[in-house]
């Protein structure tokens, strides 16, 4: 195993009216390869900071992000992203592009043939469960939320990124169509072996598809733990993210 | 000459300051539009000194303009000069809401795929802007349309011709003769300006 992603003390601060706040304060953590890390924590933890530091949205103020051992600063930033999918809750996919020219984006941007973009958008479009014949030549505002999502998913995936960041992707999805989509997830986690980012508030998301999961909270790294070791920590965030979890599950029982 | 020709070729000469004005405002509005966009420091300055002009009464700028060399004097020049000046703030303004107001979820994600600022800008901020652009161009070139006629004034022709012509010897006619045409072709051009919006705009 070897570190795809690395952290080195990386922060991030803007500035303010006196001095300036700390948004993240020097986190030190490694993304090992193949391996899907959840970044936990409540809204303002930092959690999508760190992610944006990944491909570069934003550039660490103090210490450094390194992908495949370089810098994110050393490296083109057209050339981090290319190789880094990213995808966020509201999708962002482009409302005046077909579904086909939306997951081929990266392709062509990398100068991919029509021939061999066509070819990866209906594998893709297969994969995600939308058939080609029927999906290609539509536009995003033709499809559910769900649909959407999974093509932002595949937008993602186009141009075979080592890197996969998700910010917090399924998020305004409602539960039923949540649960197939982390589902869905789970079995391209396991059939592609990407390296992945994902950041969520939703515990038993967290639970659900990380192989790790780094808990944030105020800006800093309160716990890096597998799901197992996650149940049975101790610290306080972690009993907060958990207790919510147990009170979940007690509501969904039969007494209800 | 009768009355049928000399419309006719007024009504030339006024689509010709109009067609030209509108085109010298747009090629300088929209690039100076997008680079508001990208420096949000500037924008009062730009804007404010757009909205300055508009505020200057037609036929003062007109006068203004005169004494002035090389882009004033008498003709049409000076005209199209004075009417360009009057078309900028329409356009400019409607560049930068146009792009600012591009989903920044989409902006985000094509800055996240790799696509470099040009790419932005000509795949997705232009493209999603473009309903907004146009409907500026719109306002603008009705807007010039009926501004256009006070150019008669400083010999710059058109169908301000007949109006002004009208208003010294209390004419009926003569003013009609110049207001109807002007006010159809406003309409005409409002009209197909929309269509062209419509069909346009990928959303």
């Amino acid at each position: 195993m070897s570190a795809i992603v690395e952290f080195r003390g990386a922060g991030y601060s803007v500035p303010r009216a006196q001095g300036s706040s700390d948004i993240l304060r020097a986190l030190t953590f490694a993304v090992e390869s193949g391996e899907t890390l959840v970044l936990l924590g409540r809204s303002g933890s930092g959690k999508t900071t760190a992610l944006k530091m990944v491909n570069r949205l934003l550039t660490p103020t103090s210490g450094e992000v390194l992908v495949e051992g370089r810098p994110t600063g050393a490296w083109d930033p057209i050339r981090l992203r290319r190789r880094i999918g990213y995808v966020i809750q509201e999708t962002g996919l482009f409302p005046h592009f077909t579904v086909a020219e939306n997951i081929g984006l990266v392709p062509r941007l990398e100068g991919w043939s029509p021939e061999r973009i066509e070819a990866r958008v209906s594998e893709l479009l297969e994969k995600i469960g939308l058939p080609s014949r029927e999906f290609a030549g539509r536009y995003p505002r033709e499809l559910s939320g769900g649909q959407r999502q999974r093509v932002g998913v595949a937008r993602a995936l186009a141009a075979d990124p080592p890197v996969l960041l998700f910010d917090e992707p399924f998020g305004a999805l409602d539960p039923i169509t949540r649960l197939d989509l982390q589902k869905q997830f789970l079995d391209l986690r396991n059939a592609l072996h990407k390296t992945s980012v994902f950041v969520t508030h939703d515990v038993r998301e967290a639970l659900m598809l990380g192989t790790r999961i780094g808990l944030m909270a105020d800006g800093h790294l309160d716990l890096l733990a597998t799901p197992q070791e996650f149940r049975r920590a101790t610290s306080g965030e972690a009993r907060a993210f958990l207790a919510g979890l147990d009170w979940r599950m007690e509501g969904d029982g039969p007494s209800q | 000459m009768d009355l049928r020709s000399e419309l006719v070729s007024l009504t030339l000469e006024h689509i010709e300051l109009v067609l030209v004005a509108v085109l010298i405002a747009a090629a300088l509005a929209i690039p100076t539009g997008i680079l508001l966009t990208r420096r949000a420091g500037m924008r009062w300055w730009v804007l404010g000194f757009a909205s300055v002009l508009q505020t200057i009464p037609s036929l003062a700028l007109f006068g203004f303009l005169i004494p002035v060399p090389i882009i004033g004097g008498i003709g049409k020049r000076t005209a199209i000069v004075a009417l360009v000046l009057y078309a900028l703030l329409p356009m400019m303004r409607n560049t930068l809401t146009g792009i600012l107001g591009v989903d920044p979820a989409v902006r985000e994600s094509a800055v996240a795929m790799g696509m470099t600022g040009r790419q932005v800008l000509w795949e997705v901020e232009l493209p999603l802007a473009m309903r907004t652009i146009l409907a500026g161009v719109r306002v603008a070139t009705v807007t010039t349309i009926g501004t256009a006629t006070i150019a008669a004034a400083i010999g710059a022709g058109g169908l301000g011709v007949f109006i002004f012509r009208g208003i010294s010897t209390v004419d009926t006619t003569q003013i009609l003769a110049g207001a109807i045409p002007a006010a159809v072709i406003a309409l005409l051009a409002d009209e197909g300006l929309g269509w062209v919006e419509r069909k346009l705009s990928p959303v």
